[in-house]
């Protein structure tokens, strides 16, 4: 299934905890259902970012590696 | 029904602050985390830059505490105003260049900030008394509480039964009989609570979860203050403290070389903000040039790099050599021997 995501963050060459800080603040501009892209160059990323989902209510709809680049899109629950 | 009280905890990732909080949960309490990201934070950093840690597990331990315990949490950039503490700490340092006890002052008061915009009703921490030489002793105890604000909106359930009672237990929203009397540093009594919680995986950071308690670290960041006319420093200054070899040949310029490939991956990213060298004719490591280098000085930086790449022993070795404005040249060069690098150039 193809999932548009209606906002795009740029977390690449951001080290952790920085894309986690910032999927926190984008996602807090966000109201529920919509979908974050957010892309970044950290591997611990693609842990720290679903981690942080499963613990705040937000869902992971996929991540995905791309060479040296990892995407996550989540959907934004309730807050 | 009474009102179920909230509590905000300061969430390190260590095992105190996770069993602080788990103590609160059985209490009934409402729990969210808080962790405060300053920049010195030993998490995560070198799993994402050196080869050696690439088979660590990469994770934030803040966060994986928060999950094995089940409560929200909130992760704060504060590198900015964090900045007058490592510069101006009014308690001065600890062995290093730690200031921990405006440190603990500093993320106290951030969650009091938090506790009042979100409509919570104190603060916990992970603290135990007498741990800590400097921040963790009955005297300082009362001074973190009075500086950050929280006053006795603040609890330390773990030594709790050792100090005076606060808000929450004078009201009566937690008891303190269910609160503990730890204290001192051994670790036996935190492990037989976390078997007890059945939390089996933790993090055992050794001295601490912050760059400044580390000697080498505190040595970088003393020769960055010797070297600047200003103390003041931006994120990139202390991220490149923890990243590479440094070593200042000249008064006014250093080197900093990668120890291995992922270190010059990561130094890859600043090459168009530093003057920087390359070794072309061989494998090895990328070096970034810190500091106005005279043009005098980079056959010795050149000959300098070539001493730490596979081409230690070669004869000849072909580096080039970026200036700040993008402009290169090349040279070739005999590696320098180890006997001909001065101690002191090791920062």
């Amino acid at each position: 299934m193809v999932c548009v995501a209606d906002e795009l963050l740029d977390a690449r060459n951001l080290i952790c905890p920085m894309p986690v800080i910032r999927t926190q603040q984008r996602v807090v501009q966000l109201d529920r259902g919509q979908v974050l892209e957010v892309r970044c160059t950290d591997p611990g990323a693609l842990f720290d970012i679903p981690a942080w989902c499963r613990i705040n209510g937000h869902t992971v709809i996929s991540t995905e590696t791309q060479g040296d680049e990892f995407t996550v899109r989540l959907q934004v629950g309730d807050k | 029904m009474p009102t179920k009280r909230k509590a905000i905890a300061l969430i390190s990732g260590g095992l105190d602050s996770m069993l602080a909080a788990r103590l609160m949960l059985e209490q009934g309490i409402h729990v969210e985390g808080l962790n405060i990201f300053t920049g010195f934070c030993v998490e995560g950093h070198t799993h994402a830059i050196r080869n050696r840690d690439r088979n660590r597990q990469k994770r934030n331990n803040a966060l994986w505490s928060a999950e094995q315990i089940g409560i929200r949490l909130h992760i704060i950039e504060a590198i900015e105003p964090y900045k007058d503490i490592v510069l101006n700490p009014r308690h001065g340092y600890g062995a290093h260049l730690n200031p921990c006890l405006d440190c603990k002052g500093f993320m106290v008061g951030r969650a009091r900030q938090w506790m009042e915009q979100n409509g919570f009703d104190f603060i916990i921490t992970g603290e135990v008394l007498g741990q800590r030489p400097k921040s963790q002793r009955r005297s300082t105890f009362p001074v973190v509480a009075r500086e950050s604000g929280a006053f006795d909106r603040l609890l330390r359930p773990l030594s709790a039964k050792l100090l005076p009672p606060t808000l929450p237990e004078r009201a009566g929203w937690v008891e303190r009989d269910k609160l503990l009397d730890i204290t001192g540093r051994g670790r036996h009594k935190q492990i037989a609570l976390a078997r007890h919680f059945n939390i089996t995986d933790y993090s055992q950071p050794a001295g601490g979860c912050c760059f400044l308690t580390d000697e080498t670290y505190s040595r970088k960041l003393q020769d960055f203050w010797d070297h600047r006319e200003d103390k003041n420093y931006e994120f990139d200054d202390i991220m490149l403290l923890k990243v590479g070899r440094h070593l200042r040949p000249g008064k006014n310029w250093k080197l900093i070389i990668a120890r291995d490939s992922g270190e010059t991956q990561y130094l890859r990213g600043y090459r168009s903000r530093f003057a920087h060298l390359s070794i072309t004719s061989h494998s090895g490591p990328l070096s970034l040039i810190d500091g106005p280098i005279p043009d005098a000085d980079v056959e010795t930086a050149a000959r300098l790099v070539a001493r730490f790449g596979a081409s230690r022993k070669a004869e000849v070795v072909d580096v080039e050599f970026t200036d700040q404005q993008g402009n290169k040249r090349m040279l070739s060069v005999t590696p320098m021997k180890p006997a001909e690098v001065p101690e002191p150039w090791y920062v």
